[in-house]
């Protein structure tokens, strides 16, 4: 079967859905295990139609707690996998995304975000599970979340997301909205040679020698090809580095912790932010998704009236980078938060200024996008 | 059971002016139930487009109680309701003589709603669930379900060089709820109103849990004229694709025997979900084999024919 349709080089006309499917199909996803939401089947109808070009498996589970179960049982039989979703959808995946997370598992989840609680909106955008993204499966842990602003970026960012998959055992989330979502823009897909992918890292170890959550000082054990002889063991229970369970405080200690190290003490390699006008900033706008965009233009009303304001914006949302928020709350007047939902991220803005900068945030329930102008206002209230 | 001009006087309890397609057929159906269920009934209903169409902002088209649900739990949430009425009534807080029926598509029975169902059931809530089964995800733009019948090409199961459309045979879900041994299980159609009707009367009479599976024929996902929504409903029974049997305290009855059943073809044919079936024979042909066999089965279920089927006839030789 053809490798050929792999990747689809070339400039073409995309949704972000369609994107985000091709980012899988050229990041190598071989299995998707799925279930219809709005607004993100596209994505799946996708990729009923391209993974059986190259060989792959295309899944529609029963629901979303089977294809989030899918898709961690694929990566352990040794596939690139990934699902996508939506609010309820995200939701009822929680707590398999802690299975996956314990489990230290490698594979893709994508949230194309629409309005809620509940059913909500289902066909209008919102940004509202960024918390839910870092707490919603019970117990403690770090996550990996982008949030793609356009078409473009959601191919990149799926292909990044799958990378970082690989490079810290973990599921990555892809938090992206409706708006991105449906939206058409012009997506260039690079030819094969010049995609960056990271490989699983399997281990050199011998059978009987490897263990599946030993690892060194960067605390991201090593994975092992299913067929090559390896026998393991996983659990979602506290477990040992021989992945059995052990139910004591000291393992828990151990377990949760290396969770949270091999995250945070790589933060600085995984975070990623575009800073827009930022020389002179006093006011810094921080935001991301479809917000940016719409702040983009705030920001740039607000500049034609003679505000120093910049923007910081958020292209790995968790791990939060909170040093780069210490650092600016240092030196400047006031942030401004923009985002679809009231106020998630700005709290973890106003955590990190602690008080050394005016905190703001521009708030949307979601159905809809900001008015510009009221960002550009918020803004210039900010600067005063 | 009343006669049609009895039924025509009674209050249609789903407004018009809802925004189902043309020719959809899941609204005939809940009038149809409704017109045999009366006013004292509450209405759940999962997510799905029966949800959507009747319940636009700023509207509703029920004129009964109505409470939504999330896309998998309609038979928990009406669980609820039924055991607060009951509780109420024995404190004598609630007088009048209350009915509950939930109301799900394939997706929120077939898949995603199963356990919360075949929970429902196994505790014996007061309840009548209805499938509407268009067999697919016909709301978020047609996608396979574990209803879908093999050979029917969907968006997540498109035919082309790959597969014929769905591999799979559709999940015998009647038969399953009949498994829960609750007091009555039917399948039904619009096209046969009457039956439909005398099955909803008798499931509503029952102090326990009912469920009844309505074929529910969709023009935008099976592709046929929208004027012909009751005739592929007509075509399914004919053909035994879809046979109308009840479940009535484990006692098996069909309730309409077709005079000459037709081939699948009659139901497949007329419709562009099935288009790729003309070079697949072999499709086709599991397809009208499975059909036969669920025939046969119900057959000797309702006491008119043997059980086994094929394996018996090898066993016999043996003997």
């Amino acid at each position: 079967m053809g490798e050929e349709r792999r990747v689809l080089t070339g400039e073409h006309f995309l949704t972000g859905d369609h994107a985000c499917a091709e980012g899988g199909m050229a990041a190598g996803c071989m299995f998707f295990g799925g279930y219809p939401i709005t607004p993100s089947t596209e994505i799946a109808e996708r990729m009923s139609l391209r993974l059986p070009e190259v060989g792959g498996i295309f899944i529609q589970m029963e629901d979303e707690m089977a294809s989030m179960n899918s898709i961690l049982g694929a990566a352990w039989g040794g596939w690139k996998s990934m699902t996508c979703t939506s609010g309820p959808g995200f939701s009822l995946m929680m707590e398999n995304l802690g299975l996956g997370i314990v489990l230290e598992t490698p594979t893709v989840l994508v949230n194309i975000q629409r309005g809620g609680p509940s059913t909500g909106l289902p066909t209008l955008s919102g940004q509202a599970d960024m918390m839910q993204a870092k707490w919603g499966s019970h117990g403690d842990y770090e996550i990996i979340a982008l949030a793609p602003n356009s078409p473009q970026e959601i191919f990149d960012h799926t292909i990044k997301a799958f990378n970082l998959a690989e490079q810290y055992r973990t599921p990555v989330l892809v938090m992206s909205d409706e708006s991105v979502g449906h939206m058409t823009e012009k997506v260039i897909i690079p030819p094969r040679e010049e995609l960056k992918l990271v490989p699983r890292n399997y281990t050199k170890k011998k059978p009987g020698e490897y263990l599946p959550f030993e690892c060194g000082e960067d605390e991201i054990p090593e994975m092992v090809k299913a067929g090559d002889g390896y026998k393991i063991h996983i659990t979602g229970l506290t477990h040992d580095k021989r992945g059995y369970p052990d139910i004591s405080a000291e393992a828990q200690d151990w377990m949760v912790r290396h969770l949270m190290n091999k995250i945070q003490k790589n933060k600085k390699k995984i975070i990623e932010v575009e800073r827009i006008n930022m020389d002179d900033a006093e006011v810094v706008v921080v935001s991301y998704g479809i917000s940016s965009r719409v702040a983009h233009r705030g920001m740039d009303l607000a500049r034609k009236t003679g505000v120093k304001v910049g923007m910081l914006r958020l292209i790995t949302v968790w791990p939060f980078p909170d040093y780069m928020i210490k650092e600016l709350a240092e030196r400047v007047k006031a942030f401004v938060t923009v985002e679809l939902n009231f106020g998630q991220i700005a709290l973890e803005v106003e955590r990190y200024v602690a008080g050394k900068a005016k905190c703001y945030l521009v708030p949307h329930a979601g159905g809809d996008v900001h008015k510009p102008e009221d960002i550009a206002e918020a803004i210039k209230e900010a600067a005063k | 059971m009343p006669s049609i001009k009895e039924l025509s006087k009674r209050e249609e309890l789903l407004t018009g002016g809802h925004r189902a397609c043309a020719g959809c057929a899941a609204t005939i159906i809940v009038r149809q139930v409704l017109l045999a269920a009366g006013k004292d009934v509450v209405v759940g209903c999962s997510t799905g487009c029966l949800e959507v169409v009747t319940t636009i902002f700023p509207y509703t088209a029920w004129k009964v109680p109505f409470i939504h649900n999330a896309f998998e739990n309609v038979a928990s949430t009406v669980s609820g309701v039924e055991s607060s009425y009951r509780s109420l009534k024995r404190q004598g807080k609630i007088t009048r003589d209350m009915r509950f029926i939930a109301f799900g598509g394939d997706g929120g029975t077939y898949d995603i709603g199963l356990q919360a169902l075949s929970g429902a059931a196994e505790r014996g809530h007061r309840m009548l669930y209805i499938c509407y089964d268009n067999e697919a995800y016909m709301n978020t733009g047609i996608q396979r379900s574990s209803a879908t019948p093999i050979g029917a090409a969907t968006s997540t199961s498109p035919a082309g060089d790959k597969i014929p459309g769905k591999t799979q045979y559709h999940k015998d879900m009647t038969k399953i709820m009949a498994a829960h041994r609750i007091p009555y299980v039917a399948q039904a159609s619009p096209s046969h109103w009457n039956d439909l009707v005398k099955k909803v009367e008798k499931a509503l009479a029952k102090d326990g849990p009912s469920f009844i599976n309505i074929i529910s024929p969709c023009h935008r996902g099976w592709r046929y004229p929208m004027e012909d929504t009751i005739e592929m409903a007509r075509l399914a029974v004919e053909t035994c694709f879809w046979p109308l049997y009840e479940c009535d305290e484990g006692t098996w009855a069909i309730t309409y025997t077709p005079k000459e059943k037709l081939p699948l073809s009659e139901f497949t044919e007329r419709q562009g979900r099935f288009a790729y079936l003309k070079d697949h024979p072999e499709v086709y042909k599991s397809g009208q084999d499975e059909i036969d066999r669920r025939w046969l089965e119900i057959q000797a279920l309702a006491g008119i024919g043997n059980l086994c089927v094929a394996p018996c006839e090898e066993a016999g030789d043996s003997n």
